[in-house]
């Protein structure tokens, strides 16, 4: 019975769901010069529109290459500052119900591939992890799916070895970064009068060292977010 | 027709939110909800015969599908992920402390 009322229900949720998305336009057929994001890709929200050229337009609005950084770290950065503290929050809540708690073992020896190639892998995922994140601007990827992989560095650490915990001072990498992203902020009211404004040159699109403030702010996300997530898989494996 | 996949995802979701006793199976339930929404996002952004949102040396000018809602989503994965851990997290410890993770069977245990 209860089976049979709860498979109504998602089902009448489905229709209605149904009903609705017969008012947007259809799968692929989306007319982009009616939407705000029109104005995010030709980086023409407060500027004139003029054509964005690779590597050739210069000093644009916003200089980042990937329009969804622009809009993650610039046009909506306070928005990330509110995500980075929500993922803060859950990391925070997870080490508080493991608080003080010792580490569990898997009860036997890893095997002996595992031992040797963790010194071998280790380093490249970290390395990977940094690209990742400084070529935020350029490439698909950034501070998030970065930061991600470092914590997958440090979840191989844990699974090769019994006896290895992670460090405190993760703690302070990851609340050196959060007040760095604050700091940036400030310095954008202090330097030109708003909260998160790109105060440097945004540079030629498509170079490494453009889009001002946007790779430094992903690069302190990356740290942030490696450390966040590096912490739950560090309180994942206690035990009371 | 992605519409209609995100829309059975959620309805799955639903269904096994309500009919399952097990609140791991509601975690699951959770984050099978979770990513409906998300590929529902993203198709709403797609646009056909375009490219992924980024200056490159292939896409040399503006040829881009909608690049908000895969910002939106970015966002939704990271507070996903998130909720998916600190629940996660919540589970173990009413294992811990009822032995059981059946919500039925967590009322005849005594505190």
């Amino acid at each position: 019975m209860r089976k049979f009322l709860s498979m109504l229900l998602a089902l009448g949720v489905a229709l209605a769901l149904i009903k609705m998305i017969e008012s947007i336009p259809a799968y692929g057929k989306v007319d982009l010069s009616k939407r705000v994001s029109e104005k995010y890709i030709s980086k023409s929200v407060n500027a004139f529109k003029e054509e964005v050229v690779y590597k050739k337009s210069r000093d644009l609005e916003e200089g980042s290459a990937n329009v969804v950084t622009s809009i993650v770290v610039n046009y909506r950065g306070f928005d990330t500052l509110g995500e980075v503290t929500v993922l803060f929050i859950s990391a925070f809540g997870v080490g508080l119900v493991f608080s003080g708690l010792k580490r569990k073992g898997y009860g036997r020896k890893p095997n002996f591939i595992l031992r040797t190639a963790v010194g071998v892998v280790f380093p490249l995922i970290i390395l990977f992890g940094v690209y990742i994140f400084v070529h935020g601007h350029l490439t698909p990827g950034g501070g998030f799916p970065g930061g991600t992989i470092l914590s997958i560095g440090i979840l191989l650490l844990y699974l090769s070895s019994e006896e290895y915990e992670l460090s405190e001072r993760s703690k302070v990498l990851e609340g050196t970064s959060g007040s760095l992203f604050v700091i940036i902020g400030l310095l954008g009211i202090a330097l030109s009068g708003a909260f998160l404004t790109n105060f440097l040159s945004t540079g030629t699109i498509g170079n490494l060292l453009s889009a001002g403030i946007v790779p430094i702010i992903y690069i302190v996300i990356g740290f942030k977010v490696g450390a966040e997530l590096s912490t739950i898989v560090a309180d994942l494996h206690k035990e009371g | 027709m992605v519409y209609y996949i995100s829309i059975a995802l959620i309805g799955v979701g639903i269904y096994g939110l309500i009919s399952q006793k097990n609140l791991f199976k509601h975690l699951v339930s959770l984050s099978i909800i979770d990513t409906g929404v998300n590929i529902f996002l993203i198709s709403i952004g797609y646009v056909e015969g375009k490219e992924a949102p980024i200056y490159s040396m292939f896409t040399l000018t503006a040829n881009f599908v909608d690049p908000l809602p895969q910002a939106l989503v970015l966002t939704a994965i990271v507070i996903g992920i998130g909720i998916l851990a600190l629940g996660a997290v919540l589970v173990v410890r009413v294992k811990e402390k009822y032995g059981t993770l059946n919500v039925e069977e967590m009322k005849d245990v005594r505190r």
